[in-house]
């Protein structure tokens, strides 16, 4: 009561000021959502519509035609199997290397932790390049193979910082000296203890390391040939980016029509590819924010 | 050595950790070598024969070498001219919103684009902005505005591809700003109001200060990594038009090493890349050391 009494009074000045704000705040959520919805949109139109530009925010003539095509396509298909398989097995290769290397890292008695730091963080700074690292997996014989999109990327330094950081802000000493008495080796405390006890961070690492499976194209273009074994987004590349560099050019009437459902198509491609993460966005962003926060802490 | 036999399950299974960044980052490394020499398929990276700065030289006397560098520079610089403040504006707005509900939202709303794809981003701006179907021209057309060929005109490219990256990348970036506002001592912001100062002073002398020191560690990077700008988008973008504009560096590694297989050649030019991108972060680190006291070392 007698702190809202005494509040000094907004100025006409803020007022102004903070409706201001207000204005552009939600101007900034139109521009980020508007092609977001209008992909959306058309992507339940139909064919005609879309191609005479009568969409232009919410569906016209509700189609699921563009949807049919998606799911006809064997190459999506396929790719979206791949991808699933990458991402899973990706993601369970990365997050059990990153967890074997932050935790004993985060261990003061370890000897050699510090040395052991340095060595992973250089690679942060250094790196030898595009060729000499291609070199490497084609001299294990990985080009070509899926290990190419598992292996040579499968721990980002950033996530071990991330991790040690986590483990050595709540695990507390205590805990490790009492389970030492006990005589719990390092590994089953490991795995009975500090796990359970990790389950947010381990769920950030995991979560960062499955989106970038999910959405990078750029390992599986340079060491994949094989079209069987293309992830989603090489797919939707070939798809929706090769396929209209060379448009613009005038149509015959009769191939307008087959245009109009394959462009139609790229919409619904695009809302299909999308879904994974968006289907897990609304759960994963505080984990997200979480993940950032601690890893800006320094270590 | 008491460590070494108390911990013992820890050395063994940092094996596997440690080989894995001997094989992919270290050899890697070494084989930077071949930006010196001849490298041939057959004779391996240790009996390609050396040839100094043959390769530097090569791509120095081409002129083309001048236009690459050229465009990976302005979009570089075009890209932290407009991504370095925006998240900063972001978050400081957000930042004096008190209805939670709205704040949330803005939130999670910015924060969004970031789960979405490159390949997806890209394909999203070339429908978008297509000529004939794009919605984009449909709706410069309702105001009587002559439909635009964005992505084959060069001029606009650069400007394409930075406020794509802005529209994606601004509400991810606010995250870490909005975490230094939040650890603002509060006796600051009582004091500027028993000061009477106004929400934009308070702006200028309690929150921008505040933030300052994340800042310049994000700007210092950013600078750090001016010659190395996203390849995945760039090459994505890339059509037969725009390429005057569009071909950096990146993509002309990639394509010269791999597509051309000229592999010595394309290892140089990739050298020198990361070797200006070192000489720019330990000079722009230098400098923030010397003008506000914060810096990375």
């Amino acid at each position: 009561m007698i702190a809202s009494k005494n509040r000094i009074k907004e100025s006409y000045g803020d007022k102004v000021f903070l409706t201001f704000i207000y204005i552009l705040l939600t101007a900034v959520l139109i521009v980020i959502l508007y092609p977001l919805v209008y992909i959306a949109s058309a992507s339940l139109s139909s064919p005609l519509a879309v191609s005479s530009g009568k969409v232009w925010l919410w569906p016209v003539n509700f189609s699921l035609a563009g949807y049919e095509a998606v799911f006809r396509n064997p190459q999506v298909v396929l790719g979206y199997a791949n991808s699933f398989f990458y991402t899973i097995f990706g993601t369970l290769i990365s997050t059990t290397l990153t967890v074997l290397v932050a935790y004993p890292l985060s261990r003061r008695s370890f000897y050699g932790r510090n040395v052991l730091m340095i060595f992973i963080v250089i690679t942060m700074l250094f790196n030898g390049g595009l060729i000499p690292e291609y070199l490497i997996v084609k001299q294990f014989g990985m080009v070509d193979t899926r290990w190419a999109l598992l292996i040579p990327k499968a721990i980002a330094v950033w996530q071990i910082i991330i991790a040690r950081t986590f483990f050595q802000s709540t695990i507390p000493d205590e805990l490790v000296e009492a389970s030492e008495l006990d005589g719990c080796s390092d590994l089953r405390f490991l795995g009975s203890i500090v796990l359970p006890l990790s389950k947010p961070i381990i769920a950030v690492v995991a979560l960062m390391y499955g989106i970038y499976q999910w959405n990078t194209y750029f390992d599986a273009l340079i060491y994949l040939k094989t079209q069987a074994l293309y992830p989603l987004q090489l797919v939707l590349r070939n798809i929706l980016i090769l396929n209209t560099v060379s448009g613009g050019n005038i149509d015959a009437a009769e191939l307008l029509k087959r245009r109009d459902v394959a462009d139609l198509m790229k919409y619904s491609l695009i809302v299909v590819a999308c879904l994974p993460v968006l289907v897990v966005y609304p759960f994963i962003q505080r984990f997200f924010v979480k993940g950032m926060l601690i890893g800006s802490v320094k270590g | 050595m008491k460590s070494f036999k108390k911990h013992w399950q820890f050395y063994l299974v940092l094996i596997v950790p440690v080989l894995y960044f001997v094989i992919f980052k270290y050899i890697p490394m070494a084989g930077v070598l071949i930006a010196f020499k001849d490298y041939s398929v057959v004779q391996g990276v240790f009996g390609s024969p050396w040839v100094g700065d043959k390769q530097f030289r090569l791509f120095f006397e081409n002129p083309q070498a001048w236009i690459l560098v050229k465009n990976t520079l302005f979009i570089s610089l075009y890209q932290i001219a407009v991504s370095f403040p925006l998240p900063i504006i972001l978050a400081l707005f957000l930042n004096e919103i008190r209805n939670g509900w709205f704040k949330k939202t803005v939130q999670m709303v910015t924060y969004a684009p970031y789960f979405i794809s490159t390949v997806i981003i890209v394909s999203m701006l070339i429908m978008l902005l297509s000529p004939r179907l794009g919605v984009v021209n449909h709706l410069l057309g309702f105001f009587g505005i002559h439909e635009i060929n964005f992505m084959g005109e060069p001029s606009l490219f650069r400007s394409i591809y930075v406020w794509s990256d802005a529209w994606q990348n601004t509400g991810y970036s606010a995250v870490i700003y909005l975490a230094a506002l939040a650890g603002i001592d509060p006796s600051l912001y009582e004091a500027a109001r028993v000061d009477g100062a106004s929400r934009f002073q308070k702006i200028l002398n309690v929150d921008l200060p505040g933030i300052l020191p994340a800042a310049t560690i994000i700007l210092i990077l950013s600078v750090g990594n001016l010659m190395s700008v996203g390849f995945e988008k760039i090459y994505l973008m890339q059509n037969p038009i725009n390429l005057s504009q569009s071909e950096i560096l990146a993509t002309y590694v990639y394509k010269m090493g791999l597509l051309n297989a000229n592999f010595s050649f394309a290892t140089a030019i990739g050298l020198f890349n990361s070797i200006i991108n070192l000489i720019l972060l330990v000079a722009v680190n230098a400098l923030a050391k010397r003008i506000s006291g914060n810096a990375l070392w």
